[in-house]
């Protein structure tokens, strides 16, 4: 392939990820409304077209509209980045991730992802740890004890469960034997028996899998662990005094980092885009795509699940808990995964 | 100019400038932040010569864990602007002068004994795999003993900052 045609297919593959990224991001906040007003015997939004589905345009033209206030006593030029550095990493991690097999056009394969690179997993890992910055800035500069508390919690609480992230994904890079995210996603190909997925959370791995989910939740400061902007302690943590777009940042880099972590489990541990394929061609290169979509939608929807049944964790509980218990139980996965694999 | 000799300029000017701003910068803060943009321009500069997992370990160790603990430390201590002196005269006398020496030795060694060859690009082998042949089977020893000396450290630290401890010193007083 010459390379600027590498180049124009790159810049519309990621253009046309971006824009399902953020639609989806923008209906995930729709469905967290929805799911979590039902639990609670409410409707959610119902006045914004059917079942209040143009509810995310009318709250885009809102924080669009509202007046960005800047507080007098805000290290400015770091009160204007920190939300950007939290949008832009969140949004940057869905680059590495895969979606689907490849497209045959014109002779040419192209894979159904912006860019498979041979150590994608760590991509991930190193740019959401990048992406702490965003909050830990925004608590320091915003000048506010509040914020100030809400970072430091945040910071400190990513910084600690992405150990436990790492090690409980070791357990799958251990049995797929590489960091590319495609191949691991091949390596769950087939059945056990004829009709059990080889998925990794079938293949051993289901202690890795809840490992993972508890470390995301936490990485993603989601209800049970949303210290860093507990409202009856903070106020509204780190982003205490942020208002219009720049608050709409950091919502929408909560909301991508969900969809983030909920891809890579399914890479990781469902199988990917692995699922029942038949028909003719289109159907072959869409029905993968659609299973991969639908496996990200049962996952957010645990998150919201989540959100909806458990209170929030105390702080030293959370971090006792993501030391003393998470920590051991991944490293004994891993070990375990090891001895069974050199078995 | 190929695509590869661009990027590398672009990330090598990236790499100095950012260890120049840390120098200049008198916020903590600023300078911590330059140090961030350093380590990630090195890591273009690791992914430019192959060494994808060099490149992501130097993004997610140090720009992402050991950095968020020197910002972290920033924060806590809400270390202000630091104080600007003239600088002393015998640093710009002798160190300059001296930095252009150093500067020009090293490159005149480094041409001396690599000038006939070229670096290529993705010529080292940066694989995970390669890696940990070399440090689990030629370096296995250093490997153990750099991590027992970190095991060291860190129950050092454990000590230094535990309670009973500093009870006990508060006791004497």
């Amino acid at each position: 392939m010459p390379i600027w045609l590498f180049i124009v297919v790159s810049v519309v593959k990621s253009a046309i990820l971006l824009v399902v990224l953020l639609t989806a991001v923008a209906y995930t906040v729709w469905l967290e409304r929805k799911v979590v007003g039902h639990m609670q015997n409410r409707w959610g939004p119902t006045r914004v077209g059917p079942f209040g589905l143009l509810q995310p345009a009318a709250d885009g033209l809102k924080f669009l509209f509202k007046e960005d206030l800047t507080p007098p006593h805000v290290y400015k030029p770091l009160y204007i980045a920190a939300p950007m550095i939290a949008v832009i990493f969140a949004l940057t991690s869905i680059a590495v991730i895969p979606f689907g097999n490849s497209v045959v056009i014109h002779g040419y394969t192209i894979p159904l992802q912006v860019t498979d690179v041979n150590v994608g997993l760590l991509l991930i890992l190193g740019v959401t740890s990048i992406g702490v910055y965003g909050v830990a800035l925004a608590g320091w500069s915003s000048n506010n004890k509040y914020s100030l508390l809400g970072g430091l919690r945040a910071s400190a609480q990513m910084v600690s469960y992405e150990i436990s992230l790492g090690l409980s994904l070791v357990g799958v890079l251990i049995m797929s034997g590489s960091f590319s995210l495609r191949h691991i996603v091949e390596a769950q190909q087939g059945h056990f028996w004829g009709f059990i997925p080889r998925w990794n959370i079938f293949h051993g791995q289901i202690v890795g899998f809840f490992c993972y989910l508890i470390a995301a939740y936490a990485e993603t400061n989601r209800i049970p662990f949303d210290l860093p902007e507990a409202e009856t302690e903070l106020v509204a943590g780190y982003h205490t005094e942020y208002s219009a777009m720049k608050f709409a940042m950091f919502f929408m880099a909560e909301y991508a980092n969900m969809i983030t972590v909920a891809c890579l489990a399914t890479l990781l541990f469902l199988g990917g885009w692995n699922g029942p394929v038949f028909g003719p061609y289109p159907l072959q290169v869409i029905l993968p795509v659609i299973w991969f979509a639908a496996k990200v939608f049962v996952f957010l929807f645990i998150y919201i699940w989540v959100r909806g049944t458990l209170p929030r964790f105390r702080y030293d509980q959370l971090m006792a808990f993501g030391w003393k218990f998470l920590l051991p139980v991944a490293i004994c996965n891993l070990i375990a995964t090891a001895v069974a694999v050199a078995w | 100019m190929s695509i590869h000799l661009i990027l590398f300029l672009f990330f090598g000017v990236a790499a100095v400038a950012g260890a120049v701003n840390l120098l200049a910068q008198s916020h903590p803060i600023n300078s911590a932040l330059s140090l961030i943009a350093v380590m990630a321009a090195l890591a273009g500069e690791f992914l430019l010569l192959g060494a994808e997992f060099v490149a992501a370990i130097q993004v997610i160790v140090y720009a992402g864990a050991i950095m968020v603990l020197f910002v972290f430390v920033i924060m806590l201590l809400n270390a202000g602007v630091e104080e600007r002196t003239k600088g002393s005269k015998v640093a710009i006398m002798f160190g300059i002068p001296g930095m252009l020496i150093g500067s020009v030795l090293v490159a005149w060694a480094v041409l001396h004994s690599y000038g006939n060859q070229q670096v290529f690009a993705s010529v080292l082998e940066g694989t995970p795999s390669k890696i940990a042949m070399l440090l689990f089977h030629e370096f296995l020893l250093p490997f153990e003993v750099t991590s027992i000396l970190i095991l060291i450290a860190i129950m050092g630290a454990v000590v230094l900052a535990s309670k009973p401890h500093a009870v006990q010193k508060r006791k004497e007083h």
